[in-house]
Formats: structure tokens, sequence, C-alpha cells
């Protein structure tokens, strides 16, 4: 007993000593520990949510499958963590998650002061209203005094301030904090409109008790690039993360897919087999191994294959390409070159 | 004969690293060291990670424009003012659902208390079972249950529920005329200050000459005379300076009087429910604990069961009741922060919430909120504890 003063100060002295500020790098660490965590949403249909197995789906998780797939050779070993909009960069600035792929707008606040560097774009989007159609309702500019149903601390919340204020309307915001209570207020009647990315108008519609009385007005109101987060100052966890989305988009322009991976790693054409991996040093130069191109093709698909599968002709979303389309079909979808 | 006592056989001082009171002052100075030490290297080692990472710090986005709307604001709010001045609505609207809590569960709950130990077999059942199912089931159940049961059953704002034309009730809120004050108003409010005041002073009065005389005086009547009928006769001496704005429906909503929100309504209804419930038990033990000996004396001096509750038991049943009473106040405060699953825009869901996620600086604005949590809930002991030293028990 006389002794325990002294010894919880030495303790916390000892304690003190261990605890250097040492950064290791997200890639050495997700090597180690062998998965990737990966943020995701609360279920947004068509881009992060759970099928009746529990298996998780989406574009955006099949970013971080494709990321792990190519550190690791294994689709599979990803681990999710579901985030509210007003968690999300939270567990990310803090280490929580490694990547966050969660429908995320990439905006000059967020890549500057919260720390955070965005490494692409996996889906063009803008922002729109959904209404009913008993209120007759034909285009957002006659919107004045409606009450407007919002997740809240998203980019949608301003938008919806500067377009109303831009027009001189009113209106009244009802903030949920979740996407799926945001559809349960419409649905009851609590707000006339519901705004949101379109892509998730759509996705919300078929949660509805009636999805053929609402309506998706024709305006789009802003810019809303969406793409995977990850930390400021760790280059090689960014790279990687970088190319792993290019790869998906540079397999698409050079007609590989998962069906035809492997006959092309056994042909002839050099851009073909360089960014397949064989004969070639592309993985180690990002540190991960070099079928890393070939494992993200095989295992997720290239980026039409996944689109076709989670939010576009083969899903019961049915969203065109639109500007998602590759460069040469008159989209926006452009990769570098993998040399 | 006077003995002097010799000092010399007593111990003479010790030496210092033996004496108890250098002991102590030294030990205490190193845990202080310890803990201040302690804190010091947490804060700066976030500070410094926080920096490493290009995370922003300090307190210049109170400044920044916050570009976004709030549903129910009791200050004057609109998209162009600062983050800082969401922290206030927030803050206000926290206290409002908090304040409106206290006084209804408070009351609520007296009256289940008593219900509880009627001698009526089935009231007292009857409040047995409100009693056992609000306190069992998970607030936040409560909450979702009332916001959604009042949400699916209200109708649409075009078929309201109207009363007297004036009231609306729809899925949008509950509409009242909101009262236009115009000049000569003052002199009402300065006549129900006068009136309070009167008040207080008649049952000063009354307290004396019923010590001195031994003759009771009716000071109910007279202050509820005093306090409505004075500030009554002064709005009517002035000619009725009040009208009042009526809500109409105009398009897609109502416009003009007064709305009140059904997240407020859920809120305040489950907040008040549950608390009651728990309030309604710490009632039950206050009147429990005092001795059966006082409600037999006090029918033996011929009183009634109402007189007697209000006169001898509840007044020394308090002393019991207000220390567990203000812990259920604290938990009422800070149970209105689930305020964030129904979108009440309380201080959490404006400030910890959206304000959060639009500047991204977590700590900053987590440690306020934790202050003014901290703060409120001081506050309230504070006065409770006022309240509780004049009751307490003096013993000789």
């Amino acid at each position: 007993m006389k002794y325990v003063k002294t010894f919880a100060a030495s303790a916390i002295i000892v304690a003190t000593a261990f605890t250097s500020s040492v950064f290791a790098g997200t890639l050495e660490n997700v090597k180690k520990k062998g998965y990737v965590q990966c943020g995701v949403s609360t279920g947004l249909p068509g881009f992060s949510y759970t099928d009746d197995s529990g298996t998780w789906k989406g574009l955006d998780v099949d970013v971080c499958r494709a990321v792990a797939a190519a550190v690791l050779g294994d689709a599979s070993k990803v681990k999710y963590t579901p985030l509210t909009a007003k968690e999300r960069f939270t567990a990310v600035q803090s280490g929580e998650v490694d990547i966050l792929s969660r429908n995320t707008t990439w905006t000059l606040t967020r890549d500057s002061s919260l720390g955070l560097n965005f490494a692409g774009v996996n889906y063009y989007d803008g922002q729109g209203f959904l209404v009913q159609k008993k209120l007759g309702v034909k285009s957002a500019k006659e919107l004045d005094g409606a009450s407007v149903c919002i997740q809240a601390g998203t980019t949608t919340e301003l938008n919806l301030s500067d377009y109303f204020t831009a027009n001189g309307m009113k209106y009244t915001p009802i903030t949920y904090d979740k996407s799926d209570e945001t559809v349960k207020g419409f649905d009851a009647g609590r707000c006339d409109v519901l705004t949101s990315d379109q892509s998730q108008l759509y996705a919300l519609r078929i949660q509805m008790s009636n999805p053929e009385g609402a309506v998706v007005l024709p305006e789009v109101i802003s810019k809303e690039p969406l793409g995977p987060v990850v930390r400021q100052g760790d280059d090689e966890w960014f790279n990687v993360v970088k190319w792993s989305l290019f790869a998906m988009l540079e397999a698409e322009d050079l007609g590989i897919s998962s069906a035809n991976a492997d006959a092309k790693k056994t042909g002839t054409n050099p851009n073909d087999l360089r960014f397949l991996g064989v004969g070639s040093k592309m993985g180690e130069l990002l540190n991960i191994p070099n079928d890393w191109a070939y494992n993200i093709v095989k295992q997720v698909g290239n980026y039409g294959e996944a689109f076709d599968r989670n939010v576009g002709k083969d899903s019961p979303l049915k969203i065109a390409r639109g500007i998602n389309a590759l460069w040469k079909d008159g989209g926006f979808q452009y990769a570098p070159p993998v040399r | 004969m006077s003995n002097k006592i010799n000092n010399s056989d007593s111990p003479g001082k010790p030496p210092f690293w033996n004496d108890p009171a250098v002991r102590s002052i030294f030990f205490q100075t190193l845990l202080l060291i310890g803990v201040f030490g302690f804190l010091y290297y947490i804060a700066s080692n976030t500070l410094d990670n926080m920096a490493k990472r290009g995370i922003s710090t300090g307190f210049a986005f109170l400044d920044y424009k916050a570009g976004f709307g709030i549903l129910m604001s009791l200050i004057d709010f609109t998209e162009s003012d600062s983050y800082g001045k969401t922290f206030f609505v927030g803050l206000l609207n926290t206290l409002l659902v908090s304040g409106i809590g206290i006084v209804f569960a408070t009351i609520m709950g007296f009256i289940i208390g008593v219900t509880r130990l009627s001698k009526n077999w089935l009231l007292a059942r009857i409040a047995a079972v409100y009693i056992e199912t609000f306190r069992n089931i998970p607030l936040l159940l409560q909450i979702l249950f009332w916001y959604f049961a009042v949400l699916r059953s209200l109708p649409s704002p075009r078929q309201s529920w109207s009363f007297f034309d004036s009231f609306f009730l729809n899925v949008r809120g509950l509409y009242i005329p909101k009262p236009v004050f115009e000049s000569g108003f003052s002199l009402t409010l300065i006549f129900l200050a006068i009136g309070i005041i009167g008040a207080i002073f008649v049952k000063k009065w009354a307290r004396k000459r019923l010590d001195a005389t031994g003759q009771p005086f009716p000071v109910f009547y007279t202050s509820l005379g005093l306090i409505l009928g004075l500030p009554v006769l002064a709005f009517l001496v002035t000619g009725a300076p009040l009208t009042w704005e009526m809500p109409a429906l105009t398009g897609f909503n109502f416009t003009g009087g007064l709305p009140i929100i059904p997240e407020l309504m859920a809120l305040g209804l489950s907040l008040t429910i549950y608390t009651a419930a728990f309030i309604a038990e710490i009632v039950r033990a206050g009147i429990l604990s005092v001795s059966h000996g006082q409600t037999e004396a006090a029918h033996a001096l011929g009183l009634k069961t109402g007189p007697t509750l209000q006169l001898v038991i509840i007044p020394q049943a308090l002393r019991v009741i207000i220390p567990p009473l203000t812990s259920q106040y604290l938990n009422l405060t800070k149970n209105s922060s689930l305020a964030t699953a129904v979108g009440y825009p309380d201080l959490v869901a404006v400030w910890a919430g959206t304000t959060l996620n639009q500047t991204g600086q977590a700590v900053e604005i987590i440690l306020t909120t934790m202050a003014v949590y901290l703060t409120i809930s001081l506050s309230i002991s504070f006065v409770m504890n006022i309240y509780n030293k004049r009751v307490a028990l003096i013993e000789r």
C-alpha cells in the first residue's frame, strides 16, 4: 500500500516511453493483418448493401474488393464497417477504416481541411428531387414553400439551400440520420420532396410502399463526383487505391473482362500482357504483387461489368451508363495508361 | 499545587521526511503533476497527430457561413448565418425540450406516484401497469414508436383536422394561432409582474398571521385573483392590444401561425411518459418513507386525506424525493440527445451532427458538446441542492 503512488507514477512514465508516434503505412498494416477494413454505407441499393445471405454487394463494395484483390490476391479478404453520413469522416481520419467507399462527394473542403485524399471518381452523379406524383409538380422551380427530407451532414443539405436561395424560393428542411429514415419520412407524408443524388433516388424509390407513385424531377442541381477516400500523408496506400480503380477502367478500355482474362493472358497483345502482369513489374513499383490487375479483373470484373451488375442493366435500378460511360463512348470515365 | 507539564519528556518534532503534513503535501503535488502531465501529453499528442494528418484545428470555423437550413429555431436563423449560430440554435432547442419534459414529467410523476398508493384498487393497479410498462421499454424505441405512430395516423395538410378553424393538426405539425403583441401590451406584462409579487407578499403575510393568531387565510384563491385579475384588467383598459395570426393553407403547407413540429411533440411526449414512470416510483418511495404515525396523528386531528397529504406527508417526503428526482432531471436532459433519431434539431443533431460533418472538426465540437451537457447538469444539481439544504433535517 505504501508504494502504490510511486508504482503508479513509474507506470505512467514507462507507458509514455513506449507510445512513440510511429506512423506505420496502411499498406504494411493491411498486408500484416491480411484484410482490408472498408467503410461503407448503412445500406444503399446499388452502391453498398447486404443481400439476403448477408453478403455485401454494390459498386462501392467492388472498389474495396478490387483493392483487396490487388494487395492480397483475394477479393473476399475485406471486412465492412457500416457508417452513417455523420460518422464517415471521423472513421477514416482516425484509422478505424482503411478506405471509405461510401458514395462520398469530392469537394474542396473535404480534400483540404479534413486531412483526406480522394482516390478517384467511381461514379459521376448529380443531385435531384423526388416528389409524389399526386402533387402534380413538373419542375423543381415549382417547389416554393415545400418541406424537404434530407440526410444530415451531406453536400445535399448545402446544395439544396444554395439552389432555393438562388431561385428565391423557401423550403423547410427535415433532416434525418440515415437514408432509409428519409424514405420513411417521405413515405409517411412528412415532407413533399426527397432530395439526394439521383442514383440514390432511384435506389430509394424501390424501398417505398408505392414506387410508381413517386417521380424523379428532371432538374439536376449539382455535380456530385463520388469516389473512395483515404487519409492524407500515406502516399503509398493512396497510389494503390487510385490505381486499383484505374485498373478496372483500363481493363474495360482494353476489352479485358473476367470472362476473357485468362485467354488474354496467353495472347500476344503487348498492352494486354503488360496490364495483366506478364513480363512486367508494374506491381512491384506500387509495392504489391505483379498480377494485381489480373486478380482485380478476374475476381471483381472490369468497370463495365461492375456497373451493369450493380446499378445498370443487370440490376433492379437500370441506370443508363450516361456520363459514366468510357471516354470513347461519350462519357467521362478515363484512366491514365498502365505503363 | 499546579504542576507544569514537563515538555522535555514529550517527543519532539519528527524529521521532515516523517512529518505527516509534509508527506501529504509532497504526495499530493506529485499526483497533481502526474495528472496534469498526463492531460498535457494527451492534448499535445492529439494536436501533433492532427497536424501531421492535415486535419485543421482551432475554432476559426465558428465564423464560416453555415450554408444549411434548420427545421425549427427559437431565434432567427437563415442559411447565411455562421456555424457559431447553429450552436445556439441547437442549444435553445435542447433547453426547450428538456424544460418541457421536466415540467410535465414532474407533474405526471407526482400524480401517478400518489395514485399508485391510492386505496382504490383499480386506480392503484392502473398506475402500477403504467409504471411497469414505460419503465421497462428502452427510451429510443418509445421515441421511434411515438414519432412513427404519430406520423402514420395524422392526415396530410390538405385534409388537416381543424378545431374552431384556428387550430390545425396534420402530419406536418400542430399549427396554432400566433399572438401578435402590439404597443400597449407591456402594461399588461407589468401588471402581471405586480400580481405575482403581490401574491408572494400575501402568502408571507398569511403565514405570519397564521403563526400569530391561528386563523387560516384563502391564500390560493387570493393569489389566483391577483395573478389573473390584474393583468386582465390592464389588458381590457388598454383596449386589448393583441391580435392573432391565423395559420392558413397556401400551396403545399400552412403559413402563418405557430407551428409545433411533430418531432418536438413525439420527443416531448416520449421523454415525459418515460421519465414520469421513474418519478412516480421515487414519489412513492418518498411517501412511504414518512412514518405511518404521521398519517394516523393527522387523521386523529380530523384532517382528511387531501390536506393530510398536502400539509403533513409531502413536505416530509420531499426530503427523500429531491435527490433522486435531481438524477431523473439530469437523465431527461441527457436523453433529449436521442432527438437525432427523429430529426428534431437539438444540440447533438445540429452541432455535433451536421456542423461536425460539414467542418470535419470532430474533437473541438464533441468537447464543446460535452462541456455544454456538463454545465446544464451541474446547474440543475446546483439549484436542487440549494432546495435540499433548506429542507434538510438539522439534528440537535
